[in-house]
């Protein structure tokens, strides 16, 4: 499938907890237009089968693309939110996360594990971009905070696949500051050489962008990723300036240089395994 | 309204009691003490925008300002070594209370012929990259760093994202975070998100009495979260992103006292009332053994947020 270097890719989200209802064995796909059997989407990956286009991966199935089979052990703080500023907008934050919840099946919106990549052991940290999002307030702080630091103790490579619009803005200031949380526990690895792998996908922008995502030894983009600070309304309204189609894709980060390869999905899981070979990894548990 | 005449009539009491003080010599200071906490009390989470708006003030003093009533001499230095000197952030070395010092701070014009080469405080990545190479010069030589915050955000431009504004920031964090000399940072008008926390990494963290520090513009979280930027009044209030909310969950250290009806109205008397902070917080910091200030700095961060049903870690502290 020869896509041409500057389309951008369209995403779509599935919505895969819609079990027995009419209409949920199909969905549509936003690339060709065409209805396509979902279960060919999950098997082919989140990709269509027919165009290509990537729809959006669960942090699950994220995970099951990655991992070696069955090595994956979830190890993530049992943790939610405390909601520290009480906040409410048209809703109660509150209100959102529950639905959050109840929506995706988890707690929160990060998922982190010990597993296998190539049988190279290896801590694995992704976000779920249906759980608000999948943006950064305290939690995702704690958890890769939590993540880094059992990557740091037992000498694992820290692999970080982002999906994330940025700050978790309910939790105001304390979002802001999971940046620096974030950036202060990837120290560690840096004292004791434990390689950190940063995945973008689509999206990675904002905070989390302005902070661990790019702080990564090697930094992967995944095609059809969205990477960028600022979003494209916000540039548009304060500067005016017209916008080039490519703007933000994976492939505008390749050519200005902020990310070191741009890989196909079906790719990643090799290429993760190949990057690990260069690096200083223990092969076995 | 009436808590607001409250308010405005105990900060006129306020002033007044510290004018006696300097005229007169009577030290009064803790009935100022305990006043000045009143008036916070009062404050907390009343006035939002209006406090958004005088952060915005027009003739609120710029970090240029506070540099020249502050310091008793500043030497500019400029450029990343990159490619661009970007005027959105002013950096270099300082005396102050007899030491050299670095400063970085977001500079915003006074004017649009101004703000042409300053954005309003906007910086892009060079700024940041600015930044960082000068702080990295302050620790060389073991100079204090003093960080002047007051940007809206960090500048949203095509340019910007080019050149990588989301990998500037972050540089300039990690950097910030590695440092071995003391970092006193002080929003001293807008703090906005990840362009302010971009030179705000420290030790310690104060804010002006009339300084806000937010995530996201209140216009921009009212356009996301209410779909109307018109409810930014609202947003500012449910943001908490006062000086005395951020001082009241723990964020920053200390509120910067400002003249009754803010900085604007007195810059001598909002540099004093700084430079005195600055001073306290710089003597505090300079009794540390500077290799432990890292690790302690990082400690701090990673002790920020809140969850339920989580078990606090104690991290380990020291080293680089």
């Amino acid at each position: 499938m020869k896509i041409s270097w500057f389309r951008r890719q369209q995403y779509v989200q599935v919505k895969l907890e819609q079990k027995g209802e009419v209409g949920a064995l199909w969905v549509k796909c936003a690339g060709c237009g065409d209805l396509v059997f979902r279960e060919r989407i999950r098997e082919n990956h989140g990709i269509c089968p027919r165009c290509g286009a990537y729809f959006f991966l669960t942090a699950q199935e994220r995970i099951s693309l990655l991992v070696d089979e069955s090595s994956f052990q979830d190890v993530s703080k049992p943790i939610v939110t405390a909601d520290p500023l009480g906040f409410v907008d048209r809703r109660s934050y509150v209100g959102r996360l529950k639905e959050a919840q109840e929506k995706t099946g988890l707690r929160n919106e990060t998922v982190i594990g010990r597993a296998r990549l190539g049988g190279c052991p290896v801590i694995l940290a992704v976000t779920d971009f249906r759980f608000i999002g999948g943006s950064m307030g305290s939690v995702m702080g704690e958890q890769l905070d939590h993540g880094m630091g059992m990557a740091a103790r037992e000498l694992r490579p820290f692999i970080l696949v982002t999906s994330t619009g940025g700050a978790r803005m309910q939790e105001g200031i304390f979002s802001l500051m999971q940046m620096v949380k974030t950036a202060a526990a990837r120290r560690d690895l840096e004292r004791l050489g434990v390689p950190f792998v940063s995945v973008m996908t689509y999206p990675t922008t904002g905070g989390v962008l302005a902070s661990i995502a790019s702080l990564g030894d090697i930094t992967i983009a995944e095609k059809g990723a969205l990477i960028g600070f600022a979003g494209r309304r916000v540039i548009e309204q304060t500067t005016g300036e017209r916008l080039p189609p490519e703007f933000q894709t994976a492939e505008f980060a390749f050519e200005h240089g902020m990310v070191d390869r741009v890989v196909e999905r079906k790719k990643l899981r090799e290429e993760l395994i190949h990057i690990l070979e260069f690096l200083p990894v223990r092969q076995s548990q | 309204m009436r808590i607001d005449e409250l308010i405005a009539e105990l900060q006129e009491k306020l002033a007044e009691l510290k004018r006696l003080t300097r005229d007169s010599g009577l030290d009064a200071s803790p009935q100022i003490a305990e006043l000045a906490e009143e008036v916070a009390r009062l404050s907390l989470g009343r006035g939002a925008w209006e406090q958004v708006q005088l952060a915005r003030h027009p003739s609120r003093p710029t970090t240029m300002d506070y540099l020249g009533l502050m310091m008793d001499d500043f030497y500019e230095l400029h450029g990343d070594r990159l490619g661009s000197d970007d005027g959105a952030i002013v950096a270099g070395l300082a005396k102050f209370a007899g030491r050299t010092v670095v400063v970085v701070g977001h500079q915003k014009g006074k004017n649009l012929v101004e703000n042409r080469i300053r954005r309003s405080g906007m910086a892009g990545p060079g700024g940041y990259r600015k930044a960082a190479r000068i702080m990295g010069l302050g620790e060389r030589y073991g100079f204090p760093i003093i960080a002047l915050i007051d940007t809206p955000g960090a500048y949203p431009g095509v340019k910007a994202e080019e050149h990588n504004i989301g990998g500037a920031i972050a540089d300039s964090i990690y950097t910030m975070l590695r440092l071995r000399t003391p970092i006193v940072a002080v929003v001293i008008g807008e703090g906005g998100s990840g362009g302010a926390l971009g030179i705000g990494v420290g030790d310690r963290l104060l804010m002006m009495e009339n300084a806000y520090y937010s995530v996201i513009s209140p216009e921009g979280c009212a356009a996301i979260l209410w779909g109307d930027r018109s409810r930014a009044r609202e947003a500012a209030a449910a943001l908490r992103l006062t000086a005395h909310d951020l001082l009241d969950l723990g964020v920053i250290d200390e509120v910067v006292q400002e003249p009754t009806g803010g900085a604007h109205t007195d810059p001598q008397e909002a540099a004093r009332s700084l430079g005195e902070a600055l001073r306290r917080h710089m003597d505090e910091l300079r009794g540390m053994v500077p290799g432990e200030l890292p690790g302690l700095r990082r400690s701090k961060f990673r002790g920020m947020g809140i969850c339920e049903g989580a078990v606090p870690v104690m991290h380990e502290q020291g080293g680089e």
